[in-house]
Order: structure tokens, then sequence, then C-alpha cells
């Protein structure tokens, strides 16, 4: 991280970029993550890619309207939170569900903490819990693959090949199984400046190092393991969430350490198949103390009160 | 004709104002426990409240024997033995609630409402007085939880007092009636009673550090400045 990054004393030079402009990309990005959900999940998979994303920028309108609040819909970030909570959904999930996840995201996560910035916890990954424990009965089925990960981490025999599951060939949520799309939308925030490398790169690698020692160093396996279900996407798309996620480059190293110790942990050890939902749940919590730790000192200033 | 104002405020405080449950945020306990059924919950409202009416006109007649010091025990005793009273009216009238609310029909005697209201009201005031905010907060407190387990049971369970819904039966969100649905169903009714009184909770008011249980613990300034009481 350049000094010139850090956030300076007056004049400042506006870059141009809008809240919106960001969330476009944003939304471009994602862009193969559907496009790959759909052709390996059949058209089936736009239905709930529709009603969420419908539903979340309709949830926020209404909202907006009932309390008489600046319409906030145009900046586009409720059609991100949709968008990420339908890729994290399975294709053939029930549709009034997906609504009830929008509106917990939108409403409860979101707005009821202020809007846009103000909310403690990434709506899509909250939701997306949410879901999960709401309808954990009929869900079941509907993260087969981090439940096998997570249920018998060592029985490589059911995993599909590296190559299936590089191209996103197998069962899961919508938008995580193919990880090419996914990395191709990586590099895309990455060129484009949307996002930093620190959360992805040190989230990935640290889930495929535990795994790597977790399954006695066999290093076929962990790639495996570290592909199958939803690190890339969490990793990628979630973590990053700027309101969520520290703002500084050690900050980001740490949050991104501890949500892929934690999904290790969860994946391994715990009750709930999915880890990384969790993980970044529980991450987004500490956010604020993390960037307290790790705040810039203050040039010629800063007494301690 | 002031006085008589003074006493319906007395009683409909209760209700929304200072409602127990949702703005002075007491006795959670039973509140998440209780409001998986709305049957459950009401019987713990309606069991509460008469603990509290009869707990609150006592301490307030005993307001001048009991010595400062040993408030707490007092309190404690005289509200323990209308809790075995009602426990028994309960357990031989309505079996099956008796049943279904279990430990926390017991647990009524360490209720922070009905310690509370002793505490905060009961003995400063007259019978007549704490007589009608024991209805009032009782009133409340049966209110909060019916709404919450209204809430939690309909959307949850998809049914109404033990009575199926029959077109709600396949859209059941189950999270609703396990502990962390019951957490999210109280935050949301705390922030719209806020909301609907626009954040006028007459917190300073009802706790002054004069009384406050939590006195020697407390780390709000108000507090520490009017000092402490034992």
């Amino acid at each position: 991280m350049s000094s010139l990054t850090k956030i300076s004393v007056s004049p400042h030079i506006h870059s141009g970029r809008s809240t919106a402009g960001i969330m476009r990309d944003v939304l471009i990005s994602l862009v193969p993550a559907a496009v790959a959900g759909t052709v390996i999940f059949g058209w089936t998979a736009l239905l709930p890619i529709a009603v969420c994303i419908i539903a979340c920028v309709g949830f926020e309108a209404l909202f907006n309207l009932i309390v008489k609040k600046e319409q906030t819909v145009s900046d586009l970030s409720a059609a991100v939170t949709g968008l990420l909570l339908a890729l994290n959904l399975p294709a053939n999930i029930p549709l009034w569900q997906c609504v009830v996840g929008s509106l917990f995201a939108i409403v409860v996560v979101k707005c009821l903490f202020g809007g846009i910035g103000g909310n403690l916890v990434n709506p899509a990954i909250t939701a997306r819990v949410f879901m999960l424990v709401a309808f954990g009965e009929m869900a079941v089925s509907a993260f087969p693959v981090d439940a096998v990960a997570g249920a018998t981490p060592l029985s490589a025999a059911k995993l599909p090949s590296l190559l299936d599951l590089f191209l996103g060939n197998y069962g899961g949520a919508i938008g995580e199984t193919c990880t090419l799309a996914l990395l191709l939308g990586f590099i895309y925030l990455l060129v484009r400046r949307v996002i930093t490398w620190h959360i992805p790169t040190v989230f990935i690698g640290t889930v495929f190092l535990f795994t790597f020692f977790y399954v006695g160093f066999d290093a076929v396996e962990a790639l495996s393991l570290t592909m199958a279900g939803g690190v890339f996407l969490g990793a990628i798309f979630m973590a990053t969430d700027y309101v969520t996620s520290p703002s500084t480059a050690w900050g980001k190293v740490i949050f991104a350490l501890g949500a892929g110790l934690l999904t290790c942990l969860i994946r391994y050890f715990g009750v709930y198949p999915e880890g990384v939902s969790f993980a970044i749940l529980f991450m987004n919590i500490l956010t604020p103390y993390i960037n307290q730790w790790t705040r810039h000192k203050v040039f010629a200033g800063g007494v301690k009160a | 004709m002031s006085d008589k104002k003074a006493s319906l405020a007395t009683l409909t405080n209760g209700i929304l104002k200072e409602n127990p449950t949702l703005v002075l945020i007491l006795g959670t306990c039973p509140t998440l426990a209780t409001t998986q059924t709305v049957i459950g919950a009401v019987g713990m409202g309606i069991a509460a409240l008469l603990v509290l009416l009869c707990s609150n006109v006592f301490i307030s007649l005993l307001r001048r024997v009991i010595p400062e010091s040993m408030r707490i025990p007092s309190y404690i005793v005289i509200i323990a033995g209308f809790v075995t009273v009602v426990k028994m009216l309960v357990q031989a009238y309505v079996p099956s609630l008796y049943e279904s609310l279990g430990v926390y029909l017991d647990l009524i005697t360490v209720n922070c409402i009905i310690l509370g209201r002793a505490e905060m009201f009961a003995s400063k005031n007259p019978v007549v007085s704490a007589a009608l905010d024991g209805i009032g907060m009782g009133i409340g407190f049966t209110l909060a939880l019916g709404a919450m387990a209204t809430i939690r049971e309909v959307f949850g369970a998809a049914s109404f007092a033990g009575i199926a819904i029959p077109f709600l039966q396949n859209y059941k969100i189950a999270f609703l009636t396990k502990a962390p649905g019951g957490l999210l169903v109280y935050g949301l009714l705390i922030a719209l009673v806020y909301a609907v009184t626009h954040g006028r909770a007459p917190l300073k008011k009802s706790f002054s550090c004069e009384g406050c249980v939590h006195a020697a613990n407390c780390h709000v300034k108000s507090c520490e400045t009017k000092g402490e009481v034992q």
C-alpha cells in the first residue's frame, strides 16, 4: 500500500467515481458467474436471480417510501445484493423463500441500520445464513457440496475432478460452482480497481493451506476442497464489501486470515455445512475493531486521550 | 381531577410508554422462552400479571415496615409466596399450561419486571397507585408477549393459538420458533415501539439511581453524579 492511498488533509481531488459506478462494475463482474450458473443448472437458474434482484430493489424502494427517506435505489447497491444473494442459492429453491430472504437482506440487515454504509454486516451473506437456518429442513439438499465437504471432508472419492470443479460442472449454489467465471470477475474488479487483492488472495490462500495440512499434505485434494463450495464466491465478492470489511491493508489481511481460518474450522469441525457465510459474517462483526487496531498514525497529531 | 388523570396515567404507562418488555427491556428471559406459542405467552403474561398485582399491593402496604437494607430478600419472599399460589392454581385448573410453561412459572419469582416494579414503584407509592401500576405493567407484559408469540407462531409454525392456518402450511419459517428467531422478533418489536414513541422512553425518570439494582456497577454518567444507593 503506497502512502498515496492514505487519507490526507485537503485539498482532495475527486476521482470521479460514484457508488453507482462501483456497483455497476460489481454487477458486470458477476455476469460470468450468473451465465455459468445458467449454463450449468439450466434456464431455471434465471428465476431466483430475477426474483432476488426485483425483490431487493423493490423492498428498498418501498422502505424508503414508507419512512420517507431519500430514494437510494439508483445507486444499484440493492441490485448487487439481490444478484449476490441469488448466486448463493441453489437453482431449485422455492421462489417465496427468495422473497423472504431478500426482505431480510434489504429491510432487516440494511435499511433498519440506516441504509447503504450503515449496515453492520453484509446483507447478502446474512440473508444466506438466515435462509440456511430459517428453512433448514427444506434446504438440506440445497447446499450439497459444502455439506459433503463439511461432513466427510476426507472422502475425496465423492468430489468431482479438478477440471469439473474449475468449470463448475457439479451441484451447488447457482454462482459458486464455476471457479473460472468467478476468477474472471475477480480480474475485472482488480483491473477496474474496485477491490484490492488482499482479501480474496489471503482468504483463499488460508483455506488452501489449512486444508493442505488437514488432509495430510495432498495438494490435489486440498485444491479440490478449496474450489468446492462457496470459498471463491465469498472471498471475491462478499468479503470485499466496502462497508463491512476493514479499510486498511493490514486490516484486510487480518480480516481475510480470520475468515479463512473460521471457514475451515466450521467446515471440518462444525455442525453447519456452510462455513464461508458464517466466517464472513463473524469477521464482519469484528471489522470495526480491526479498523481500530490497524488505524494509520496521524502525522504531527494524535494526542492520546 | 388531576388525581384521576395521574392514576389513569399510572395504569396506561405500562402498556406502551413504559412497556416493561419493549421499552424498559425487563424480563427478557420469559419473553424469549415462552413466546413460541400464543397460548403459552398469554398464560405467562396473565400469571405474571396476577403475581405483579398482588406483590405490588403487598409491598406498597409494607413499604414503611420493610427496612432498607433488607428490602430485596423481603421482596423476594413476598413475590415467591404469590408465585407459589399462582403456580398451584395453574397446576390445578390449567394443567396443560402448567406442563408447557414448566420451570418458567417458578422463575416468575425472579422476573425482573416484578422485582423492578417493587423497587421502582411499589416501595415508594401508595397502595392504589401500586395496584394500578401492577395491572398496567402486567397488561403491557401480556400484550408484548402476545404480539411476539403471534408473529412467531403464525409465521414460524403456521398456526395461531394451536389452530392451524391452512394457506400458510407450505410457507413455514421454522427459524422464528427457535431461540435466534425469538431474539430477532424481539429486536424488531423494540425498534417498532421506539419508532412509534419516537424514542421518548422516559429512561431517566424511572431509572433514577436511587433504588436501582445496578447502581453499584453502573457506568452511566448521570447515575454516578447522582450518587450511589447503598
